[in-house]
């Protein structure tokens, strides 16, 4: 495995980001440029005067990566090279500050492989509601109380917004799975235009559970089937991971902190049923389980 | 030491030993270890490594996640609370 | 070449010169112009530059910090609401120390809505690290864009820079232009060859964070640089006026000033009306001069203070406004000027805002106010306020 991350970043124990960078960097090798925005993965990886990263790296802002990304790729177009350009950032600013951007850079078809490593929150900030944020989660901004059972609205569909832009790639993938991962990070690489690919990425500060069960966690949103790992190549849904053993949703939402209180409040009980709905629909549009 | 715009050395993390972080410790049984290699694939800190065929863990940096023990499919890994 | 052209043209024909690599553009009036040019350009083989129709001024800006930190020569030209909506990434642009160049063609900012010119856009982000050079007209303008590139993209100063022109004024109007020659430019502008770029054959990290340890530093680097980018605009105005023959002023400039009594201190277009009204007044007599504030950051006080000193009395006229307070220009001549011996009464004048003309009249009454001296009515105000309406 090419280590394209050094160690002494400052990612909490156990954190799933730089699985997946390493991981992603794994796959793209070392003719790659990286472009992130602000995010945990941003603070924790480049404390001045230390980086982490062992390929080039630029940050510019929170909303901007994808086109700051844009710029980088039209120098190396100009300059007739094949370096990698990605980009690796967060949720937040993904589905929410920097869609602007995102949908420029989509619409413009640049050769960038976007990779969004998706902890359901703005972590950095200390685990604020974000637009992918699970339905019933608990988040600093949308707290369990009287009169609230966690985040409101379902989780922002991404993948699909990246599919009505025509981005000719596009898939989920998971921590878990990393041959799965790996495979699609090389098939988004070949791709002669934007690609973008969701990674699951359980957060232990925000999801609260104990540290060594990060890869766990990650498994059961596959096999209870919230967490649908599929690809779509030039708008056809591709190859799907299918479910040996589906499990009750149940199982991985007992596990987390974020979940605890479906489990406690009156109300829960309703909540965490349409939740098993959202992971059946996933199961039959897929065809996930045989 | 500042240079103009921020820029700054790959890989120079590696002079925080984030090893003092820890609480647990990583114990191998290499008898155990088929060589899966998942430990070394999952570890975050990019700090288990082989070292004359055996998984190593990189005791200056190893945050004592536990995720190597949770994973690995011979439960080889064990977590000890280390004696400081 | 002398030819008749749109204003934005020729801003479009100077960028051409310097071949820059990568131009963003996203539409606003006034500029829009500029940017429909330089894509015709392009479209014709003449500007061999990747040139990108962004989602957002946002998006503008911020494509050129990845195409310039992967070691290309950029530009791009905005205006008001873009130069606003793209604030956040002028200070990461100038914290970054990447030299893009970029046009304003300043216009009022809403509310309310306005497309007209004054320049509270660019004043307004005066602190965001950026050298301002105001141009009086179109040539000017064109001039300082060649002027910029060798300014920032010098190794000690490694500074972005905005090229100042009135909305409307320079950008739509027509006159003769000296359109500058490719290939002298060429040799007159070295090519861009920064030190450290996104490269993976020497791998660097760019905009790490930097926490209260070391991150007053990195802004006394900008602001050294800043200082040194003082003679250089000097060192280049003359330069370009060797090769090319022209001289408009390093960081200042002056008209009638030698036994001035009233010194009208400005920015910008309005110097032409201005130019005019002081011929008027000095042909019957009056004793009055005009100082030409051509960069703004850095700002010259120094040189300022020094072509001010033997007057009796300063006017400002500018065309923006510090709700709350008064003009910046008014405020930063008097800062500049209080620790020095020269105690001469400085007034100032807020004019031209959201478009409204500054005529030969409204300059003579505020050279009349001024000669007031010991009797002078108000320190600040709105030239022209329309009382009728209010």
């Amino acid at each position: 495995m090419q280590n394209l991350l050094a160690p002494g970043h400052r990612a909490c124990a156990g954190c799933s980001m730089p699985i997946v960078i390493r991981l992603v960097l794994d796959a793209a090798g070392p003719n790659t440029i990286v472009v992130s925005p602000t995010s945990c993965l941003e603070v924790t990886t480049t404390p001045f005067p230390e980086s982490a990263w062992e390929v080039p790296w630029i940050h510019s802002l929170f909303e901007n990566a994808a086109a700051v990304a844009s710029g980088v790729e039209v120098v190396m177009k100009r300059q007739c090279k094949d370096t990698n350009v990605l980009v690796i950032g967060g949720d937040g600013s993904t589905f929410d500050i920097g869609m602007g951007s995102n949908s420029g850079m989509f619409e413009r078809g640049h050769k960038i492989t976007y990779i969004c490593y998706d902890n359901e929150a703005y972590m950095n900030t200390g685990v604020q509601r974000s637009g992918s944020t699970p339905f019933c989660a608990i988040t600093t901004t949308t707290p369990a109380g009287e009169l609230s059972l966690g985040n409101p609205r379902p989780k922002k569909d991404m993948p699909a917004i990246a599919l009505a832009h025509g981005v000719p790639y596009v898939a989920t993938a998971s921590i878990a799975y990393p041959v799965d991962l790996r495979k699609k990070v090389k098939r988004a690489l070949q791709v002669k235009g934007p690609s973008y690919i969701q990674v699951n990425a359980p957060c232990i500060t925000g999801w609260t559970y104990d540290t060594g069960n990060t890869i766990e966690i990650a498994r059961l949103a596959v096999e209870t089937g919230l967490l649908p790992l599929f690809e779509y190549l030039n708008g056809e849904l591709g190859e799907v991971k299918k479910i040996r053993r589906p499990k009750a949703v149940d199982e991985y939402l007992k596990v987390q902190g974020r979940f605890r209180h479906l489990y406690k409040q009156p109300g829960g009980a309703e909540i965490i049923k349409s939740i098993q709905e959202i992971a059946n629909r996933n199961i039959e549009k897929y065809k996930l389980v045989d | 030491m500042i240079k103009a715009g921020e820029l700054v050395e790959p890989g120079s993390t590696r002079i925080t030993k984030t090893g003092a972080w820890r609480t647990f410790v990583p114990v191998i049984e290499h008898d155990r270890c088929i060589k899966c290699s998942l430990c070394e694939i999952y570890c975050p800190e990019s700090c288990i490594h082989q070292e004359k065929g055996l998984f190593v863990p990189d005791f200056e940096y190893c945050k004592g996640c536990g995720i190597c023990s949770h994973e690995c499919p011979r439960k080889a890994i064990t977590m000890i609370l280390e004696e400081k | 070449m002398m030819k008749v052209v749109e204003g934005s043209y020729a801003i479009a024909h100077a960028a051409l010169c310097c071949a820059p690599d990568v131009v963003s553009a996203y539409p606003i009036t006034p500029q829009t112009h500029i940017v429909e040019h330089l894509s015709q350009m392009v479209a014709d083989g003449e500007l061999k530059a990747e040139f990108l129709t962004v989602d957002s001024e946002f998006s503008a800006l911020s494509v050129l910090v990845g195409a310039s930190a992967a070691g290309a020569r950029c530009y791009s030209s905005t205006t008001s609401q873009g130069l606003a909506l793209m604030y956040e990434v002028l200070y990461n642009v100038s914290g970054m120390r990447l030299p893009i160049i970029m046009t304003v063609a300043n216009r009022a900012l809403g509310a309310p809505l306005n497309i007209w010119n004054d320049q509270q856009d660019s004043i307004g982000a005066r602190d965001a690290g950026w050298i301002q050079l105001y141009a009086e007209n179109v040539q000017e303008a064109v001039d300082t864009t060649v002027q910029a590139y060798k300014i920032a993209e010098d190794i000690d100063i490694r500074t972005p820079i905005m090229v100042c022109m009135d909305g409307y004024i320079l950008t739509h109007v027509y006159e003769p232009v000296e359109l500058l020659d490719k290939e002298k430019v060429a040799g007159f502008l070295p090519p861009y060859h920064p030190n450290y770029i996104l490269d993976p054959q020497n791998p660097k990290t760019f905009g790490a964070f930097a926490d209260p340890s070391t991150y007053t530093e990195f802004r006394y680097l900008q602001y050294e640089a800043q200082r040194k980018a003082m003679p250089k605009i000097e060192i280049v105005a003359k330069e370009f006026a060797e090769v090319f023959g022209r001289d408009f002023g390093g960081l200042l400039d002056s008209y009638r000033t030698d036994d001035a009594e009233v010194i009208i201190l400005t920015m910008g277009s309005v110097i032409g009306t201005i130019k005019d009204a002081i011929d008027q007044m000095r042909s019957e007599g009056k004793k009055v001069g005009l100082v030409k504030v051509r960069s703004y950051r850095p700002f010259p006080a120094k040189a300022l203070m020094k072509e001010l000193e033997n007057a009796v009395a300063i006017a400002v006229i500018e065309k923006d406004l510090c709700v709350g307070n008064e003009g910046a220009l008014l405020t930063d001549i008097k800062a500049a000027l209080y620790n020095s011996k020269l105690r001469m009464p400085i007034i100032g004048f807020t004019a031209g805002l959201g478009g409204r003309d500054i005529t030969i009249k409204d300059i003579r009454k505020v050279a009349e106010k001024a000669s007031a001296k010991d009797s002078i009515e108000s320190e600040f105000e709105f030239l022209n306020l329309r009382k009728e309406i209010l």
